[in-house]
């Protein structure tokens, strides 16, 4: 397989590290210390066509292969993790599911809303009792007449606070095998009964707000079923492939902060002297600086392997979980050490890179733990 | 308004530049290539002035096959179509050759404009523009940074800064206008841009195409050659001025300006 890009590809690359540059970095620290981003900034996110990447040109969206997506992740995600999260988790397992497994109508009423930006998504799987073990959920929704009713909660929900559209995942019966059946719904903000409930703070990614949802007789028309009535019950199975597809994507954040972990330890190490020369010079500073890059190599093969086949239409399950395991784990290590080649100053606000520390934290623990990677992994190597 | 855009795909200015075995071209090996910043500038007034009257704008550019990746960016940015001279003959060739093959190509077309940056970031001779409006017997208009259409768009006010000042230019159409830093902000290549640029026309062209002798070109027929590339000499340490006071230490950076810099 070869990663010749394609120049459309190229083209694209060039245009996200140019909005990186002049208008993300600039003002990383201020959405930072803010804890949000500002509109000036989602609309131009908008006018590049950000939040339409993989959505069909159908659908008002771009139509990107996964690689081009890939390639834009990794680009956006040189600076604050926030901006990638507000777009990725709107056309991504925001919206991902209604794309897969959503009626026509329904793919015609929302993916174009989502595509132009207009509208945000968010994903509403998880709750107390049900993190790793994602069908433990217990919101319900029980059927009444010409309308659902749900009960519940979820919480660590991504774009809580500014999306107008969840996917959300309740339980609708029991199956005889005493599992629950589970069924995904279209819920729309300010449906009667829902409301957003605490904004959760946290580590980093503080520009993302994560929030809970709160189901209080929570009222949603008969046909918000995702996929209608055959796909009553069948909710989580589209979860399922909804977090498939984000396991690339994650890595490709992973990837992408590494790699601008190391790019700014290479300059630090140039620059800083000590004991009369650059630190570069040091072989402790060297082995570090190797490593990471030595990492980064094989992840970006990783990752751009498992797209390419995506793109040729294989099964990646294994593979897209291995690359998210390797890449999101890389980049934990790489934030260490380059937190280590900073010294002093890597441990101070003034520098990115403990933010970078912070947020690439997440990236081991959400759409499905490293664990939870391995479980997958090794289950597809253990079966018969 | 019909609109001619000539672009050169150069070095990105971040890029390391090294000077290869033979100390007259550099290693390309590694090299991420980008447009020529200037020309960035054409391109995006260029697409205003379309924006205003109407038209199309063509964008043209002269180089080996990987050059189609910067007229794609121009046409994702939103020009209308693109046009690649690629001939191994013209390869090395200097800068009056370059600008007599893109005077070819423009001369059958109609246009009302031609934009080229006042300079190459690469080699920085600047010599392209005029040149292209000599062989077309145009007038040019070099380092712009404000352009203004009359109402009825026949005619062009322009201004140059000089020495602090401003100069204001007007002149008829078709006139050749090579653009300086502060002219405009240029846009981003959108994503919904770069998909539309696929089906956008690209043609390639060699020079017979254009009916020009390939003998007129590359590295044989230059007129100006490169004797020898050399890298900067290494920046010196500075020195920091030590001294009790403000006041001590600026007599002492007076006393070196003066007897060791000599500036004073
Ligand atoms: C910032 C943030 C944003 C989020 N956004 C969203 C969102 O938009 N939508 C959404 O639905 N969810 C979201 N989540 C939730 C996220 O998906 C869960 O946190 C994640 O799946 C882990 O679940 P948990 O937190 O309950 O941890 P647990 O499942 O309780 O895991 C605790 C530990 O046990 C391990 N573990 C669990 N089961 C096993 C096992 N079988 N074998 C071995 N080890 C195991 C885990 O790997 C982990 O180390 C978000 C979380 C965060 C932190």
């Amino acid at each position: 397989m070869d990663f010749n890009m394609p120049e459309d590809v190229e083209i694209m690359r060039t245009t996200i590290k140019k909005f990186v540059e002049k208008d993300l970095e600039p003002i990383s620290q201020q959405v930072e210390e803010e804890a949000r981003i500002p509109d000036e900034i989602v609309q131009k996110m908008r006018d590049l066509g950000l939040f339409g990447l993989a959505i069909p040109e159908k659908y008002g969206g771009l139509g990107l292969s996964t690689i081009a997506e890939i390639i834009v992740y990794e680009e956006i995600t040189k600076t604050n993790a926030c901006f990638r999260s507000r777009i990725g988790t709107s056309n991504g397992i925001g919206s991902i599911g209604i794309y897969y497994d959503g009626t026509e109508e329904q793919k015609k009423k929302y993916l174009p809303r989502v595509a132009s930006g207009e509208w945000s998504a968010a994903f509403a799987l998880s709750e107390p009792e049900a993190g790793s073990d994602a069908a433990n959920i217990k919101t319900t929704a029980e059927l009444d007449g010409d309308h659902w009713v749900l009960n519940g909660m979820k919480h660590f929900i991504t774009n809580g606070d500014c999306a107008h559209l969840f996917t959300t995942l309740a339980v609708t019966g029991k199956k005889e095998s005493g599992r629950s059946e589970i069924t995904a719904f279209i819920i729309e903000k300010g449906m009667p009964g829902f409301s957003i409930g605490k904004k959760e703070k946290k580590m980093g990614l503080k520009g993302s707000e994560t929030t809970q949802l709160l189901f209080d007789d929570c009222i949603i028309p008969k046909e918000n079923v995702i996929g209608g009535d055959a796909m009553i019950g069948q909710g989580f199975k589209t979860a399922m492939r909804v977090l498939d597809k984000g396991r690339l994507t994650m890595g490709a954040c992973a990837l992408g902060a590494s790699q601008k972990l190391l790019d700014m330890c290479v300059d630090y190490a140039k620059q800083r002297v000590q004991f009369g020369k650059p630190i570069g010079q040091f072989q402790m500073i060297q082995a570090m600086l190797a490593d990471m890059a030595t990492e980064i190599y094989a992840g970006r093969q990783m990752l751009y392997h498992a797209a390419c086949m995506r793109d040729e239409g294989r099964k990646i399950t294994r593979e897209a979980s291995m690359a998210k395991l390797f890449c999101t784990e890389m980049a934990s290590r790489i934030a260490d050490k380059a937190i280590q080649i900073h010294g002093g100053m890597g441990y101070m606000k003034e520098l990115p890179v403990e933010m970078f520390y912070r947020d690439v934290r997440l990236y081991r623990i959400y759409e499905g733990t490293s664990e939870i990677q391995r479980m997958i992994i090794a289950r597809d190597l253990l079966k018969d | 308004m019909n609109i001619i855009v000539c672009l050169k795909q150069v070095p990105d200015t971040e890029a390391q530049i090294k000077i290869a075995g033979d100390a007259k071209s550099i290693v390309t090996d590694d090299i991420k290539w980008v447009m020529n910043p200037y020309d960035e500038f054409g391109v995006e007034e260029a697409l205003k002035t379309k924006e205003k009257f109407g038209g199309e704008v063509t964008v043209i550019g002269l180089g080996p096959k990987r050059v189609t990746e910067t007229i794609r960016t121009a046409l994702a940015m939103g020009a209308d179509k693109g046009i690649l001279i690629c001939d191994d003959a013209a390869d090395g060739s200097d800068s009056i050759a370059v600008a007599k093959a893109l005077a070819a190509a423009i001369k059958g077309m109609e246009y009302d404009l031609i934009f080229t940056g006042q300079r190459g970031v690469d080699d920085d001779l600047g010599v392209v523009g005029a040149s292209v409006a000599e062989f077309l017997d145009i007038p040019q208009l070099s380092l712009i940074e404000d352009v203004e259409f009359a109402e009825d768009g026949k005619s062009v006010k322009v201004k140059r800064p000089v020495e602090g000042e401003v100069l204001t230019i007007e002149s008829s159409l078709p006139v050749l206008i090579t653009t300086q830093k502060g002219l405009n902000e240029p846009r981003y290549a959108s994503l919904p841009g770069i998909m539309k640029a696929k089906k956008k026309p690209l043609d390639q062209k060699t020079l017979s195409d254009l009916g020009l002798d390939a003998s007129d070109f590359g590295e044989g027929a230059r007129k100006l050659k490169i004797v020898e590339l050399l890298s900067p000499p290494a920046r010196s340490a500075g020195k920091i001025i030590e001294g009790e006071s403000p006041q001590e230490k600026a007599a002492e950076l007076a006393r070196l300006l003066h007897e060791e810099a000599k500036l004073l």
